[in-house]
């Protein structure tokens, strides 16, 4: 059942530290979305804390779509003890769960935050969790305890925690950072600033490095860079095309697109020793090669009938397989990490809009996710496998948007300034 | 991308000595390509002056030669027959003059995906460069690279927009 229940526009509250650039606009829940109430949290300290815990919780559980929160200042009391608390009182405002908190200093930049969430109508405890961080981690204590939530009451582990790699340029183009953030878009930082275009980030599977494409006067080139120390490491510099990187699973080697035999094709890369092996030969466009998790398979896209479709190639015998049948132009698919189904960009017939599709690959059901944003391109799917970003025009401009994996779900994530493209949702870091 | 014009015809008219000028209010934004380009190329020691004659006789016999852009159907990469005479004129220019030799900026619009369609940016310098050849200009004078759709001639969301960045750029290379 789709409705349109959110037409919020919310910014989320950023500190004056974080530089974050993207915000967050709502557009679509779902009509079952849970009653549910995050009181605001008891501090005593002297000064304000940057980050509120309660806020952020509010806000990813709020973006979810899967949970109607109510507003602090319609609450009829904040508690922040087990005492304090009369379920009556949520009762009659509709909650089915409340959760309560308090933050302590408990050391030198030390903080310890503990939290209940309640049952209402049975009038108990469902979960408590006690996390303690610096000032500096309580955006990632706020999104443990969002995933601890969200999988209590839904039964499927939260991706609050994860992160998301995208490109932001400036609309003369002369500008781009590649950067990533929380999944919500706070605490950016740029990983990689160039006058070159930068796409088709990808990270490996233990979320340490991002492979991505750096397109310079003279040709695209595959680089990959380590997150904690910035070292950036050249893959791969052919004659013609070196581009679209796909870290295999155990992230030793990385599969991608050189056309330095004439025309694209996939290739894979041993990153360690260089050592290459050829993947397909065929005289049209083979491109936008993506890991299956058992390490055996590539998905990739080719034009060999005609038009790009998806195809599944076995590494071991080379045995290929044709997955898209449905649409004109079916491209940049990504799997979602349990390899269940994948993501694509979908086209209809020639001259329909782009859109998002979602590919069912045990029932081979194709289901269009998207329809309100144009262009729409790179998307990926969420740790947990319930969400997918993308890139799109929107009122002019690149925006990144997410929808979920069963369409009910939408939200927009524009930048303040400028274009953002590329995103790529990256894997559980915990 | 515009620059990448501007600066091909200022080389052009470099070599051409006089002829064709073009764009000479923009030279500014054109140095930083430049600059960097020409820092990795060779300097020729003592110019030849009957070579630089031979260009502009060349050059003042075909005024096809300015035009450096060859336009593309969507999603196609096959030379319209409208530009053959362009690609002509090109042709009997690099075969007339050894010395010379450009880089084929394959280009896209902005629908498809970002990696399809550097491949696609491929094609389209690539028939280009084997419709050169088959003419009989050196594979050597020829070298193409594709931008896909980073690159955009011109911004927005259009018809008109898109057939303009569905193209290849003939750029002249200072040798």
């Amino acid at each position: 059942m789709m409705i349109r229940l959110f037409y919020v526009f919310i910014l989320l509250s950023y500190s004056a530290f974080s530089k974050a650039e993207l915000t967050i606009e709502i557009t679509q829940g779902i009509a079952t979305a849970i009653p549910i109430a995050i009181v605001p949290m008891k501090w005593s300290g002297a000064k304000q804390l940057d980050d509120r815990v309660d806020e952020i919780v509010h806000s990813d559980l709020q973006r979810s779509g899967h949970f109607a929160l109510i507003e602090a200042s319609d609450m009829l009391s904040h508690p922040s003890a087990e005492d304090e608390l009369y379920f009556r009182d949520w009762r009659l405002l509709k909650q089915e769960f409340v959760m309560i908190g308090r933050i302590s200093l408990i050391g030198v930049d030390q903080y310890q935050v503990r939290y209940q969430l309640f049952d209402v109508f049975n009038e108990k405890e469902i979960l408590t969790q006690t996390l303690s961080g610096s000032a500096a981690q309580m955006r990632d204590i706020s999104h443990r305890i969002s995933d601890a939530v969200y999988e209590q009451l839904t039964g499927i582990r939260g991706a609050f925690t994860s992160k998301i790699a995208y490109v932001t340029t400036n609309p003369q183009r002369t500008q781009f950072n590649l950067s990533i953030a929380d999944s919500d878009g706070a605490r950016e930082k740029v990983i990689l600033s160039s006058k070159y275009s930068i796409f088709s980030p990808s990270w490996s599977h233990d979320g340490k490095k991002i492979a991505y494409v750096e397109l310079q006067d003279g040709g695209s080139q595959v680089y990959v860079q380590e997150l904690a120390t910035g070292k950036k490491q050249l893959i791969s510099n052919f004659k013609g095309i070196n581009s679209a990187p796909s870290f295999s699973p155990d992230g030793t080697k990385l599969a991608l697109v050189l056309s330095k035999d004439g025309n694209p094709e996939i290739y894979v890369v041993e990153i360690a020793t260089r050592k290459w092996l050829r993947v397909t030969n065929h005289s049209s466009i083979d491109t936008e090669p993506n890991w299956m998790p058992d390490g055996k398979h590539i998905i990739f896209t080719s034009g060999r009938s005609g038009q790009p479709q998806i195809y599944r190639i076995n590494l071991e015998n080379g045995f290929k397989e044709r997955l898209t049948f449905e649409g004109h132009y079916n491209a940049r698919a990504r799997l979602a990490q349990d390899g269940r189904f994948l993501v694509l960009v979908h086209q209809s017939e020639k001259g329909a809009p782009f859109h998002i599709a979602s590919l069912d690959l045990t029932r081979g059901l194709l289901n269009i996710l998207t329809s309100d944003t144009e262009l729409d391109e790179s998307p990926s799917v969420s740790p947990n496998g319930v969400m997918v970003m993308y890139a799109a025009k929107y009122k002019q401009r690149s925006i990144l948007a997410a929808v979920s994996v069963d369409g009910d779900v939408k939200f927009l994530v524009p930048s303040k300034n400028g274009d953002v493209r590329e995103p790529a949702w990256g894997p559980y870091l915990n | 991308m515009q620059l990448n014009k501007l600066f091909a015809v200022s080389l052009l008219s470099l070599a051409i000595a006089g002829c064709a000028s073009s764009g000479t209010t923009e030279d500014a934004a054109v140095t930083d390509t430049s600059v960097e380009e020409s820092q990795t190329q060779a300097v020729p020691e003592s110019p030849d002056l009957d070579v630089v004659t031979e260009e502009q006789s060349a050059m003042a016999a075909n005024p096809l030669l300015e035009q450096t852009t060859i336009y593309f159907g969507y999603d196609r990469s096959e030379i319209r027959p409208e530009f053959k005479d362009v690609l002509n004129a090109h042709a009997e220019y690099l075969v007339a003059n050894p010395q010379a030799s450009i880089a084929l900026e394959g280009h896209c619009d902005e629908r498809g995906t970002v990696e399809y369609n550097l491949a696609l940016g491929e094609r389209r310098a690539n028939t280009v460069k084997r419709y050169l050849v088959v003419q009989g200009v050196n594979p050597s004078q020829l070298e193409s690279v594709s931008f896909g759709e980073e690159r955009p001639a011109m911004m927005g969301s259009d018809e008109t927009t898109w057939a303009k960045n569905r193209r290849t750029e003939l750029n002249y290379q200072a040798r």
